[in-house]
C-alpha cells in the first residue's frame, strides 16, 4: 500500500521532467531491491537517531537521579551531546594493541553491530509496518540476539589484554546461560500466540478488552524473567560484569578506542532498544491501543496511531535500563550463573508446563 | 599435556578500584583468587624524613596530606604528641573543638568510603549523594581554616583561631542566579555553630537515604554477606584497629578506652559487628557516622555555652597576641621567634595515638630537644589493614577483591606516607 503511494510519488515527480518512462526502465527491475534498501534505511536512520538520543537521556535521567544536571553544555540543555561525542570518537585514532590479531580485531565490532541491526528486521513497529514479516521471526530473533555474543567474545579474545579476555570469559557465560531462560519465556509466549509470527503474537492480544488482553498477564513470571534477562543479555547494570569498570575496568572492549569503541557503544545501545520493542511485542501487546473496546476512551484513543503506542511502551521500558542503573549494585559472576541457572529456568521450565495446562483448560482468556 | 599455568594479572596502579595507586598482584586460577599480592610505595613522599628537617609547627600541614580524606584527625595526633611531650595544658575550649571537627572529619571520611565502597561493588548513585553532604562539611573547613582539606587547623597549644561568627555566603554566577543563591545561603546566614546544627539535623534522614539504596538491598547483602570474614582473633593478631576491628566484634575504641581530650564527658556509643564481613563493616561505619553526629551536637551545644581561649596562654608554645604584638617590642621578637626558629621540645619520645576514622592513628616522636623532632614515626592504620589483603581475598573471586580493598577503606597518602 505504502509502496504503491511512493511509486506513484516517483512516478509524479519524474513526469515533472518527462523521464519517467526512461527511468522506470532502468530502474523498474531493480525496484524490489530499492524499496527493501529504503525501507532498511527508514529503520536504521530513526534506530541510530534513537541511540544517539538514548546515551543523552541516560546521562540525563542519570543526572536527575543523582543530584547533577547532567550534560548540558553542547547545545541548548546539552542537546549536542551525542553529536559531540561522536565527532570526537570518530577522530580519535584506532589503536591496534600490540600482539592483537588484527583482522579479528576490527572485525569483532563490525560483527557486535550488524547482528544488532540485523534483529530489527522482523520487528513489527505498527500493523504491517515491518521490513520482513517471516513466519519463524521469533526464532530469527533468538538467533541474531546470540549471535550478538561473538563480537564480544572476538573483541575479547583478539585484544591480547587479561582484562579483556576476562571480560569476554564472562560475557560468554553469561549470555549463554541467559538465552536459555529467555528461550523458555518466549516457548510460553508461542503457546499462548500459536505462532512465531511476530505480527500474529500481537495480533493474538487484541481482542475487546484493551491491555487486560495483553500477554503480560498470563505471563507475568515470564515478562518478568525475559526483561531481566533482557538486561542481562544486553550486558547492562546491574548484569554489566562483562565490564564491570570496578573489576575489569571495560572488559571486552578495554583495548578499543574511537570508532570501535563507538561501534560497541552503538551495538550495545541498539540492543536494549531491541529488547524494550520485544517486550512490548511480545508481552505488552506492540502497536495494540491499551484502552481499546474501554467505551469512550478506547474509541477516542484508537485514532492514535499504532506507532505511536509502540514507541511510548518502549519508551517506559528504556527508561526502566535507566533507572536500574542508577539503583543497583553490580552483581558477582557467579551470582549471575546461580539466579540464571536455579532461578530462571526451573521457573521459567515450570510455567510452560503451567501456561501449556492452563490453555487446555476453559478458564484461558487469551 | 599442556602445562597448567594460573594467571598472573596486574591490578592497578591504574585501575578505578585501586583507591589511588595500589598495585596488585593477582595469582588467579579462572576468577577465583590463589593470592593477592599488593605492592606500595607509589605514593611516598617521605614524610618522616621531611618532619625532621622542620620546625614543629611547620609539619602540621604535612600531616594534612597523610590520609587525605580525614585531614584534621591526622594533624591531631601529631600536635597531641607534642602537647604530651612538652606539656602544654589545651584550654578545653579548644578541645571542644577538636573533638568537634575530629567528628565532622569522620564523617568526611566514612561518606567518602560510603560512596566509594558502594562504587566497588557497582551501585553508582550513593557516591553522588555523599559527596553532596561531603560539600556542606568542606565548607565547614573552609569557615574555620580558610581551606576546604588541608585545614593545618590543629596547633600545639590549641586551635588556630575560635569558630567564626559567620559563614562564607555563595555568589550569584552564571550557573546559580541571585534566587537560587538566596536559596543555598538560607542555612549560611548564622554562625558556624548554627550551620553545622543545620547539617546535624538534617543529617540522619540523609543516611537513612543511603541506607535504603543499600542496607537491604538483595544484591548489595549478596555482595558484602561473607565476604573478607576476619575472627576477632585474627583481626587483634593482623594489627587491625578503627572500624576494621569492630566490624569483627572486639570493643575497641581509643575514644573510651583511653579517653583524650573531652571524649570522656561526652555521651556516644561504640557500635561492633558479628560476622567480621564486609557488610558488617558497612553497618558499623554507618552506625559510626550516627554517633559522630551525636557527639558533634552535644558540642554544639557546648561551645554555645562557653566561650573562652582556644590558644594556650602558655607564651612558649602559643604565638602572641595579635594586639599586643603591634604594641610591644618583646612579643613582636616573640611573634618572630615562633615563626622562625619555632619552639624547642623538651628531649624524649612520646606515642601518641588518636581514634582515626581509619583506626589507630598514631605519632611517634622522639625529641632531643632541638625546634625539630630528631625522628617522627607514623603509625597508619591502612598500612596494617592492607597487609591483611591476601588473607582477606584469598578464595574469593576478583569482584570480591574489589568489595574487600572497598572495605578496607584504603587511602595511600598514609599507607606510603
Amino acid at each position: 500500500m505504502m509502496e504503491d503511494q511512493i511509486l506513484q510519488f516517483f512516478e509524479w515527480f519524474w513526469n515533472l521532467f518527462g523521464l519517467w518512462d526512461a527511468m522506470w526502465g532502468i530502474m523498474g527491475p531493480a525496484w524490489p531491491v530499492i524499496w527493501t534498501v529504503m525501507k532498511i534505511v527508514a529503520i536504521i536512520g530513526p534506530l541510530m537517531l534513537g541511540v544517539a538520543y538514548y546515551t543523552l537521556a541516560e546521562r540525563k535521567v542519570l543526572g536527575f537521579m543523582q543530584v547533577r544536571p547532567g550534560p548540558n553544555r553542547v547545545g541548548w540543555w546539552g542537546l549536542m551531546q551525542p553529536i559531540a561525542d561522536g565527532v570526537k570518537l570518530l577522530f580519535k585514532e584506532v589503536l591496534v594493541p600490540t600482539g592483537a590479531n588484527k583482522f579479528l580485531f576490527l572485525m569483532a565490532p563490525a560483527l557486535a553491530l550488524s547482528t544488532a541491526l540485523a534483529a530489527w528486521a522482523v520487528v513489527p513497529f505498527g500493523d504491517g509496518l515491518i521490513l520482513a514479516d517471516v513466519n519463524a521471526g521469533l526464532l530469527y530473533l533468538l538467533t541474531m540476539t546470540s549471535l550478538g555474543v561473538y563480537g564480544i567474545i572476538i573483541a575479547g579474545w583478539a585484544s591480547n589484554s587479561k582484562y579483556a579476555f576476562l571480560g569476554a570469559m564472562r560475557s560468554a557465560a553469561q549470555i549463554v546461560s541467559y538465552e536459555l531462560a529467555m528461550g523458555f519465556a518466549l516457548v510460553c509466549v508461542l503457546l499462548a500466540a500459536q505462532s512465531m509470527n511476530l505480527g500474529e503474537i500481537v495480533r493474538g492480544q487484541g481482542g475487546n478488552s484493551g491491555l487486560l488482553g495483553w500477554y503480560f498477564i498470563p505471563l507475568f513470571p515470564m515478562f518478568v524473567v525475559y526483561f531481566i534477562a533482557g538486561v542481562a543479555e544486553t550486558n547492562r547494570s546491574p548484569f554489566d560484569l562483562a565490564e564491570g569498570e570496578s573489576e575489569i575496568v571495560a572488559g571486552f572492549h578495554v583495548e578499543y578506542s574511537g570508532m570501535g569503541f563507538a561501534i560497541f557503544f552503538l551495538a550495545e545501545y541498539a540492543n536494549m532498544i531491541l529488547i524494550t520493542a520485544m517486550t512490548t511485542v511480545f508481552f505488552f501487546g506492540g502497536w495494540l491501543n491499551p484502552f481499546h473496546g474501554w467505551g469512550m476512551l478506547g474509541e477516542v484513543t484508537d485514532h492514535v496511531p499504532g506507532l505511536f503506542w509502540m514507541l511510548g511502551k518502549m519508551f517506559v521500558f528504556m527508561f526502566m535500563f535507566l533507572w536500574f542503573r542508577a539503583t543497583f549494585p553490580r552483581y558477582r559472576y557467579d551470582q549471575l550463573m546461580r539466579l540464571g541457572w536455579k532461578v530462571f529456568i526451573p521457573l521459567t521450565l515450570c510455567w510452560v508446563v503451567v501456561v501449556a495446562a492452563w490453555m487446555q483448560t476453559p478458564y484461558w482468556y487469551w | 599435556m599442556a602445562e597448567i599455568k594460573n594467571y598472573t594479572m596486574n591490578f592497578g596502579p591504574q585501575h578505578p578500584a585501586a583507591h589511588g595507586v595500589l598495585r596488585l598482584v593477582l595469582e588467579l586460577d579462572g576468577e577465583v583468587i590463589q593470592r593477592a599480592d599488593p605492592h606500595i610505595g607509589l605514593l611516598h613522599r617521605a614524610t618522616e624524613k621531611l618532619a625532621e628537617h622542620k620546625t614543629f609547627l611547620q609539619s602540621v600541614p604535612y600531616m594534612d596530606r597523610l590520609d587525605y580524606v580525614s585531614m584534621m584527625m591526622n594533624e591531631h595526633a601529631y600536635v597531641m604528641a607534642i602537647e604530651k611531650l612538652a606539656g602544654i595544658e589545651v584550654p578545653v575550649r579548644a578541645q571542644y573543638i577538636r573533638v568537634m571537627f575530629d567528628e565532622i572529619t569522620r564523617i568526611l571520611n566514612h561518606l567518602l568510603w560510603l560512596g566509594a565502597s558502594a562504587l566497588d561493588v557497582g551501585a553508582m548513585s550513593p557516591m553522588f549523594y555523599t559527596f553532596r553532604e561531603r560539600e556542606d562539611l568542606m565548607d565547614a573547613y573552609e569557615a574555620v581554616s580558610g581551606a576546604r582539606m588541608h585545614a593545618a587547623y590543629y596547633r600545639p597549644g590549641g586551635v588556630y583561631r575560635d569558630l567564626p561568627d559567620t559563614m562564607p555566603q555563595y555568589k550569584a554566577s552564571k550557573i546559580h542566579n541571585a534566587e537560587a543563591v538566596k536559596k543555598l545561603n538560607e542555612n549560611r546566614q548564622g554562625s558556624l555553630l548554627d550551620f553545622l546544627e543545620d547539617f546535624c539535623n538534617r543529617f540522619p534522614a540523609n543516611v537513612d537515604d543511603y541506607e535504603t539504596l543499600l542496607t537491604d538491598n538483595r544484591i548489595f547483602k549478596q555482595r558484602t554477606v561473607g565476604i573478607g570474614v576476619v575472627t576477632p582473633e585474627r583481626a587483634m593478631a593482623l594489627g587491625f584497629t578503627g572500624p576494621m576491628l569492630r566490624g569483627s566484634g572486639v570493643v575497641w575504641d581509643l575514644r573510651k578506652k583511653q579517653p583524650y581530650e573531652v571524649y570522656d564527658r561526652i555521651d556516644f556509643d561504640i557500635p561492633v559487628g558479628v560476622e567480621g564481613d564486609c557488610y558488617d563493616r558497612y553497618v558499623v561505619r554507618v552506625e559510626e557516622m550516627r554517633q559522630s553526629n551525636r557527639i558533634i551536637k552535644q558540642c554544639i551545644d557546648w561551645l554555645r555555652q562557653n566561650p573562652g581561649p582556644v590558644m594556650t596562654s602558655d607564651p612558649k608554645f602559643g604565638p602572641p597576641k595579635r594586639e599586643s604584638m603591634k604594641q610591644n617590642m618583646e612579643e613582636l621578637i616573640h611573634h618572630f621567634k615562633h615563626f622562625t626558629e619555632g619552639f624547642h621540645v623538651p628531649a624524649g619520645e612520646v606515642y601518641s595515638a588518636v581514634e582515626h576514622a581509619k583506626g589507630e592513628f598514631g605519632i611517634y616522636l622522639v625529641s632531643d630537644g632541638a625546634n625539630k623532632p630528631y625522628r617522627m614515626k607514623i603509625r597508619a592504620p591502612g598500612f596494617a589493614h592492607l597487609s591483611s589483603l591476601d588473607e582477606m581475598t584469598r578464595g574469593h573471586m576478583i569482584a570480591d577483591v574489589v568489595a574487600v580493598i572497598g572495605t578496607q577503606d584504603i587511602v595511600f597518602g598514609e599507607i606510603d606516607r
